[in-house]
């Protein structure tokens, strides 16, 4: 599968070196490139310096053939507009993105973008967490 | 009318300055706490602090009853959302964008967003037309310049002096508005004569230009 990531951070970077270590064709992208520190040593995938909101650096990282984008800067404006490049000008049938305000993660899950929204989903892991019987002590 | 500008930077305070001054109903909304007390120091009662793109803080800014949202950041990802969670979640009829990098022009047409202004173009144009005169000034592009207005000057040698315009054959998609003659202004019709140092102003697709050009400029 070829994939192509926006964003290195922590979540950018360990799922780049995931999909990496199983063999998938990965791309990355980041603004500042100190952030492919956070890359595995031996990350075989391709790391470019650049926006990806710009149509140019997603050419760059050849998106064309993508069948997968994430968009995972900190960020929601900026994942959620390289989201839609992605989908409404490159076409790539698989675009997810991060969103941290939980009303615009709705807004724009209707536009063929996957929103994760990890306020919600961290918030109810949490009350999960709540919920759960505590463990005994021996 | 009621218009929200999203950003209270020099475009978003200079631009909400003219609106007040014209009469609109008029808020801003700015993020840092120090600029939207700047603008209120300038402007009045007209400011509220908070993230645009957020709909809470569009809900509270009344957006619900906006005609216009504007949004006029430094950038161009901000800008589109904005503009975008105004047209879906409250229905504002119009939204405009101040996009930074031209080469987003046409991706936020695309993108629903029904104006854009490009500080870039609008100052290459300029520039263009202040060092290659050739006869013709676009007065105003509009539809995410697919439709402009321009104004010509007819030339000597141009086929159309002399002529009616009822028989000038002109480009498909252009239409002439008003002609200057000196001290003039003639509405046309189509039998009224061009005369060589007409300014015509004509409404033409941008891709007519060259060959409206041609025809009254005739170089």
């Amino acid at each position: 599968m070829r994939v192509v990531i926006v964003g290195c951070g922590r979540v950018g970077a360990h799922i780049a070196s995931a999909l990496d270590r199983r063999g998938d064709d990965v791309t990355i992208i980041d603004i500042n490139p100190n952030a492919f520190t956070r890359l595995d040593e031996d990350f075989s995938g391709l790391a470019i310096r650049g926006t990806g909101i710009d149509e140019d650096v997603l050419r760059s990282a050849n998106i064309t053939s993508a069948d997968a984008f994430l968009a995972v800067t900190n960020r929601d404006n900026t994942n959620l507009m390289a989201a839609q490049v992605a989908r409404e000008v490159f076409g790539v049938p698989t675009v997810a993105a991060r969103v941290y305000d939980p009303v615009r993660a709705e807004i724009f899950a209707n536009l063929g973008i996957i929103t994760i929204c990890p306020t919600t989903t961290i918030s109810n892991l949490l009350l999960d967490a709540l919920e759960t019987p505590p463990a005994r002590r021996s | 009318m009621y218009v929200i500008v999203v950003g209270g930077g020099k475009v978003g305070y200079y631009l909400a300055w003219n609106l007040v001054d014209q009469g609109f109903e008029v808020l801003v909304i700015e993020r840092q706490p120090a600029k939207a007390e700047a603008i209120r120091e300038h402007l009045g009662a007209v400011v509220m602090v908070g993230d645009g793109a957020e709909a809470s803080v569009l809900e509270a800014a009344g957006a619900v009853r906006a005609d216009v949202v504007i949004a006029t950041t430094g950038e161009d990802e901000d800008n589109l959302i904005v503009c975008q969670v105004a047209k879906r979640r409250f229905d504002v009829e119009r939204v405009i964008a101040r996009v930074n990098n031209p080469k987003n022009e046409q991706l936020f047409k695309r993108l629903g967003i029904d104006a854009t202004v490009s500080q870039t173009n609008v100052l290459l144009h300029l520039i263009e037309q202040r060092l290659i005169p050739d006869g013709l000034t676009r007065l105003l592009t509009l539809q995410h310049q697919e439709i402009e207005i321009v104004e010509l000057k007819v030339g000597a040698d141009s086929p159309v002096v002399g002529r009616r315009l009822s028989e000038i054959r002109l480009p498909p998609d252009c239409v002439f508005s008003a002609i200057n003659r000196g001290e003039h202004i003639i509405i046309p019709t189509g039998q009224t004569r061009l005369e060589a140092g007409d300014d015509v102003i004509a409404v033409t697709r941008t891709e007519r230009e060259s060959e409206l050009r041609r025809l009254l400029v005739g170089v």
